[in-house]
């Protein structure tokens, strides 16, 4: 599903040139759950914004779902993040003065779906993550937990073939931090591919795929 | 992304930062309210000038002293800067004209007036029988100045009511005798209150037979000669002969100006359309200066919500979406600040016309299309900036917030 081919990410520091991505070779097939590990600095949120198509390769070619998205012009790249991907953020990015519901079917109004189709999907996800009592709350009004919970349900809305979570659980308490966790592995268990950028070597350990990286390359790559 | 929704998302974060709104929303609404305003006063200038000028009447010709250049009002016709006297007996000549139905001599100057021991100054007005049909004036009480030969020095005067009651307070003005200057002369009329016309309130004069009043002045020169014609058609004949006809009275020299009511008219609405376009380009400046205000605010805005506008890039919002969403965002501002400067300036405007019943200021159509209009592209000119600005962040920096 997922298929970098000798990917390099530069970036110019001053005078210096950075190597985030030194010749990345990586496949990931459908519905797989893969940790990526490592120290700061060592290319793994590069590589997720690189997979979420945020940021552009210096060389190389990506595939998603046998789509080249190295040829994706800016209008198809928004599409493929719209439809395909699912961000879920260490920091949430609830937008403050949305409520839950209006934050979670952003995305749907982003695609131009109509409000009546819209609805029934927001309750359904608000639903399943147990939000559905905290729908016209704003985000200041819940709790971390919740918040994250509600990014999920963002995430998910559109109903992506992957997701990407960059540290979804730095900014919990170890409690919340298992909910979200237990949250996204259910996710996973129905078929969604989720890709957990983290440095919990705990939360490392959950997933049966662990990806290791240092100074932007893949040292080494563990199935248990 | 669906109309309504890029609406409602603009509306949320309007009323999101609301501090920022409101100061917007002042700004654009007083720029919008000031050019109605002041088109409203300018045009109302215009239609007072306009009513002033019919009450003259129309088919009429005036004539005055001096030759002037140029057409139209100049200083010199303004001041009665002569060569050559303008004369009854002039006027008289003018009388032949078969078009002609009605003529006034016209004789100006300022006198006191007493009755008892009361005085005030007035304007004294020299003239015949005719003036009263010519300017379509009304009389209250009594009569106008008899219809005898102009040459006929009678001691009678038409007052105006203001004076009557300033001279005579309670008592009875009709058949009493005022001194004007040297002489004294018994009150035959007042004027309504309505004759009201240019630099001249009819109830502050005082009107005398016209060789009484070059008696009182001590001139034998007229102000003005006003002749009133059949129709219009016939106004160009007699205009031609009444030129003709004073210039071989004047030894061929051509020393007067004739003037019609449309030629002042017109150069009087002329100058005041002038002025009030001008105000409205200068509150129009007002507007752009408001919209530079939104430029700046909605720059400070974008740069507030970067981490906002990196989140729908990674929630598959592309360049233009983002772009729509802030020049709407701008639109909706200018728009909300539009409609209520609007709803400022038309009522500003009837407090006007409260305060000042003369004063017909109503902003003219023109003013109210072009303030919205100009409110509305320079909101959303001024927004492409920003907007552009926001479309180009990169999301992966803009997610981190710089």
């Amino acid at each position: 599903m997922i298929r970098l081919k000798n990917i390099h990410r530069d970036f110019q520091v001053g005078d210096q040139s950075v190597h985030a991505l030194d010749d990345i070779n990586l496949q990931i097939t459908a519905g797989e759950y893969v940790s990526v590990m490592g120290p700061s600095g060592s290319g793994k949120s590069t590589l997720l914004n690189l997979i979420g198509i945020l940021d552009h390769a210096s060389s190389g070619q990506y595939f998603l779902n046998d789509q080249n998205v190295t040829d994706m012009d800016e209008q198809q790249e928004s599409r493929a993040r719209n439809q395909h991907i699912g961000f879920v953020f260490q920091s949430f990015h609830l937008i403050p003065r949305l409520t839950a519901a209006e934050n979670i079917e952003l995305p749907l109004v982003l695609a131009g779906m109509p409000p009546n189709q819209r609805k029934h999907r927001v309750d359904e996800a608000m639903q399943s993550l147990g939000l559905i009592d905290r729908a016209h709350h704003t985000p200041d009004q819940l709790s971390g937990g919740q918040r994250q919970r509600v990014a999920i349900a963002r995430a998910t809305i559109t109903e992506p073939s992957v997701i990407l979570a960059d540290e979804p659980t730095g900014n919990l308490d170890q409690k919340s931090g298992i909910e979200v966790i237990d949250t996204l592995e259910a996710l996973n268990d129905k078929g969604i591919t989720l890709i957990v950028v983290t440095h919990d070597p705990q939360l490392g350990k959950r997933s049966p795929r662990s990806l290791g990286m240092v100074d932007g390359r893949i040292e080494s790559d563990e199935s248990a | 992304m669906i109309s309504s929704d890029i609406i409602f998302y603009g509306w949320q974060s309007l009323k999101g930062y609301r501090a920022r709104t409101l100061l917007m929303l002042l700004a654009m609404s007083i720029s919008v309210a000031s050019v109605l305003l002041l088109t409203a006063l300018g045009e109302g200038a215009r239609r007072y000038v306009n009513n002033e000028f019919s009450s003259l009447g129309t088919n009429l010709i005036i004539v005055i002293p001096g030759r002037n250049e140029t057409s139209g009002v100049g200083l010199s016709s303004m001041m009665g800067v002569t060569p050559r006297d303008l004369t009854l007996e002039d006027a008289r000549a003018l009388t032949r004209h078969r078009a002609v139905t009605r003529i006034a001599p016209l004789n100006v100057g300022a006198v006191e007036a007493s009755w008892q021991n009361r005085k005030r100054e007035i304007t004294l007005l020299g003239s015949t029988h005719d003036l009263l049909p010519l300017r379509h004036w009304e009389l209250d009480a009594g009569q106008f100045l008899p219809d005898l030969d102009w040459d006929r020095a009678t001691p009678v005067c038409v007052i105006g009511k203001k004076i009557r009651d300033e001279l005579f307070g309670a008592h009875a003005a009709l058949g009493q005798w005022i001194r004007l200057g040297q002489n004294r002369y018994r009150v035959i009329g007042i004027m309504a209150s309505e004759g009201r016309s240019i630099g001249m309130d009819v109830q502050e004069t005082v009107i005398i037979p016209v060789a009484s009043a070059q008696a009182l002045l001590n001139t034998p020169s007229l102000f003005r000669i006003m002749i009133e014609t059949k129709s219009r058609a016939t106004m160009q004949g007699v205009i031609d002969f009444t030129v003709d006809t004073l210039r071989e009275r004047h030894h061929g020299e051509e020393d007067v100006t004739v003037i019609t009511q449309d030629a002042v008219l017109q150069t009087f609405d002329n100058i005041l359309a002038t002025l009030t376009y001008a105000v409205a380009g200068i509150a129009a400046i007002s507007l752009v200066v408001a919209g530079i205000l939104i430029m700046n605010v909605m720059l400070v805005a974008v740069s507030q919500r970067i981490a906002e506008i990196g989140l729908l890039k990674a929630l598959g919002a592309s360049r233009r979406k983002i772009l729509l969403l802030i020049l709407t965002e701008a639109m909706l501002l200018s728009l909300l600040g539009a409609a209520i400067g609007f709803i400022i300036g038309m009522t500003g405007s009837w407090g006007i016309r409260i305060a000042l019943p003369e004063f017909e200021a109503y902003p003219p159509l023109w003013a109210m299309l072009a303030s919205l209009l100009v409110a509305l592209v320079t909101g959303l000119l001024f927004s492409l900036l920003p907007a552009r600005k926001a479309a180009r962040l990169d999301p992966v920096n803009a997610l981190q917030g710089h």
